[in-house]
């Protein structure tokens, strides 16, 4: 038709609302273009024989516009809904356009199809789970890393950890495998000694029998005990010199400690060995005269210790 | 803080008088503390009692479901829950996968989560879906599934769910150190590590507390020495892996690390297995339940 001419001229040379103009190619808006491009073949709105396929919600119409009833905008297109089987509306789409023009038959075949392939394509995505992305929300994480590294300094997570690995040692959870009676031991020591002293001044306070083996004061025979048990009889000579050069109070001093702890410990006999004269030297500034060693006591010590304990 | 000397002119001269004023103060401080020590040495068993810092945890908002030793609803409920077939000597099996997208550091961390766990075992995820991996997980015995979530390779949430039924809890994952990056660390060991819960208080903590323990077996070997640490402190939990070794007095611990070493911070808590389109929600974080600094849920 003539009216189909004058419109393409307007269309292509001049002013199309519908026109959309890219680098490579100039492509059409129209909802009813069948392809898409802007060319005289498939513009809707200069051809008067024109057919296409439209989509609404998933489903599929065969719109058809034809020179009949140009004159009536309202009616210009018929629209035909299609099955939703892809070969019966191939089939249906074959019917209504059965001497069209091989171009319009063969796009609409095409639209069909590739409106049926996204439609299932879509189905399938809406079916599936899909991430849903979330915004990152900055300030939040700002203030959640703030208190995190806080919330870690007020942990304390060590010391935590170590008490808790410490209550349960000591609850006794991991049995037999640590042995650490030297604390317990040694309270358990004390609390024995304690418990006999007691015991002993009870009874010194009650007036009971008491046997003084010696006038030995108990202290001095502890240490000459301590220096026999010491003393091999080689390096006698060595310790004299010493003890000579370092005078009186010292040679008491050092003998003291040892004193205090008379039994049981390796110190008793390292100190006295080192600080003790042999024979009972005389110090001029000493306190206390040392009564004269006799032998004897060395071979007495055994039965003198069980009294004295 | 506005300015500490606000009628001085002079800039450096109005920072020299702010710091020597600051100095001053802190000297004020330790003296006080001083005469305090020493006022109490003198009293003896008489002196004020010892001062207790107020921090967010001292003054923390009351929660009323905070869980007390012998409640017995709670006994009772620990004794039927989806948990309590491993407080009785179950052995528990654990299924850990990551998100699709995955990188050598998820991996590493994946690998350092194996040999934290014993009984942990690592699949890979690939384009498979989580629902029908966690059914064929539940077909295969596993009694825990662990799905670490990344995005632009580190590793940002931890889903841990226990099958066949649930529940599921959804954790944000951040300061993620591997065990090369921790200083002095250790090699982890194949014995069955002992586990510390720590703070896990509310009724949510303790159920938060009971899905952990789970993930571990009951029967540590102690000559293993390895413990790993789950401390919640203000609804962050803190998870560390340490070897230790009493002192020779039994005083002490000493502790080494072994990494990895993470916080974890409770998103969601979910009845039933994953499931984000339908799922149930026990408890689920949203902003306006921040409405206090000294409010926590663990």
């Amino acid at each position: 038709m003539i009216t189909d001419d004058v419109i393409w001229q307007v269309i292509n040379y001049n002013q199309c609302s519908f026109k959309a103009k890219t680098q490579t190619q100039t492509m059409c808006r129209n909802q009813y273009n069948i392809t898409g491009l802007c060319n005289k073949s498939a513009c809707p709105l200069a051809q008067s024989q024109y057919a296409t396929i439209l989509e609404e919600d998933g489903v599929l119409f065969l719109a058809i516009k034809t020179a009949e009833r140009a004159h009536s905008p309202k009616r210009l297109w018929e629209r035909i809904r299609l099955p939703k089987s892809y070969m019966a509306a191939l089939e249906l789409v074959d019917q209504h356009l059965q001497y069209w023009p091989k171009f319009i038959v063969h796009k609409c075949k095409q639209r069909l199809t590739k409106i049926t392939q996204y439609i299932i394509r879509m189905r399938r995505l809406r079916l599936k789970a899909r991430p849903k992305l979330e915004r990152v929300h900055t300030k939040r994480e700002k203030r959640d890393s703030r208190r995190e590294a806080k919330a870690e300094r007020a942990a304390n997570l060590d010391k935590a950890i170590e008490k808790e690995l410490l209550a349960r040692l000591r609850a006794g959870t991991y049995g037999d495998i640590y042995n650490y009676p030297l604390q317990e031991y040694g309270k358990l020591l004390d609390k024995e000694e304690e418990a006999e002293e007691e015991a002993e001044e009870e009874a010194e306070e009650e007036g009971g029998m008491e046997f003084v083996e010696d006038l030995v004061d108990e202290e001095d025979e502890d240490l000459e005990e301590a220096d026999y048990a010491f003393r091999a009889p080689d390096d006698a000579d060595g310790d004299d010199s010493d003890v000579g050069e370092d005078g009186d109070e010292d040679e008491d001093e050092g003998a003291r400690p040892t004193e205090r702890k008379p039994r049981g410990k390796g110190q008793r006999g390292a100190a006295g060995a080192g600080a003790r004269p042999p024979d009972g030297q005389p110090g001029a500034g000493a306190k206390r005269r040392r009564v004269n060693i006799e032998y004897e006591h060395e071979l007495e010590s055994e039965p003198r210790r069980a009294l004295g304990r | 803080m506005g300015r500490l000397k606000p009628d001085v002119g002079n800039k450096l001269k109005r920072a020299e008088l702010a710091f020597k004023d600051k100095a001053n103060k802190k000297k004020e401080k330790k003296q006080r503390q001083i005469e305090r020590r020493k006022e109490a040495e003198a009293l003896g068993s008489e002196a004020p009692p010892k001062q207790v810092p107020k921090s967010l945890d001292t003054m923390r908002e009351y929660d009323e479901t905070v869980v007390q030793p012998d409640d017995e609803e709670v006994m009772g409920e620990d004794a039927i829950d989806e948990f309590a077939e491993h407080f009785t000597g179950a052995e528990s099996k654990t299924l850990i996968t990551t998100g699709h997208y995955t990188s050598p550091e998820i991996m590493q961390l994946v690998d350092e989560l194996v040999d934290l766990m014993p009984n942990a075992e690592y699949r890979k995820r690939g384009t498979a879906d989580l629902k029908p991996i966690i059914e064929g997980a539940s077909e295969r015995g596993y009694t825990m599934m662990m799905v670490v979530t990344s995005k632009a390779k580190k590793a940002t949430g931890l889903w841990v769910v226990k099958l066949p039924a649930g529940p599921t809890a959804h954790f944000r994952m951040t300061s993620v150190r591997l065990r090369k990056q921790i200083r002095n660390h250790g090699r982890p060991t194949s014995h069955r590590p002992e586990l510390v819960l720590n703070n896990f208080g509310t009724r949510l903590g303790h159920r938060i507390g009971r899905l952990f323990g789970s993930l571990f077996p009951h029967d540590p070997q102690f000559h293993g020495r390895r413990v790993v640490t789950l401390h919640n402190q203000r609804d962050f939990v803190f998870l560390r892996h340490h070897r230790y070794m009493f002192s020779e007095t039994g005083q002490r611990a000493y502790l080494q690390e072994l990494g990895p070493r993470l916080t974890l911070r409770l998103r969601s808590l979910q009845l039933g297995t994953f499931d984000t389109t339908h799922g149930l929600y026990e408890w689920h974080h949203t902003p306006d339940m921040d409405t206090s600094r000294r409010r926590f849920f663990l």
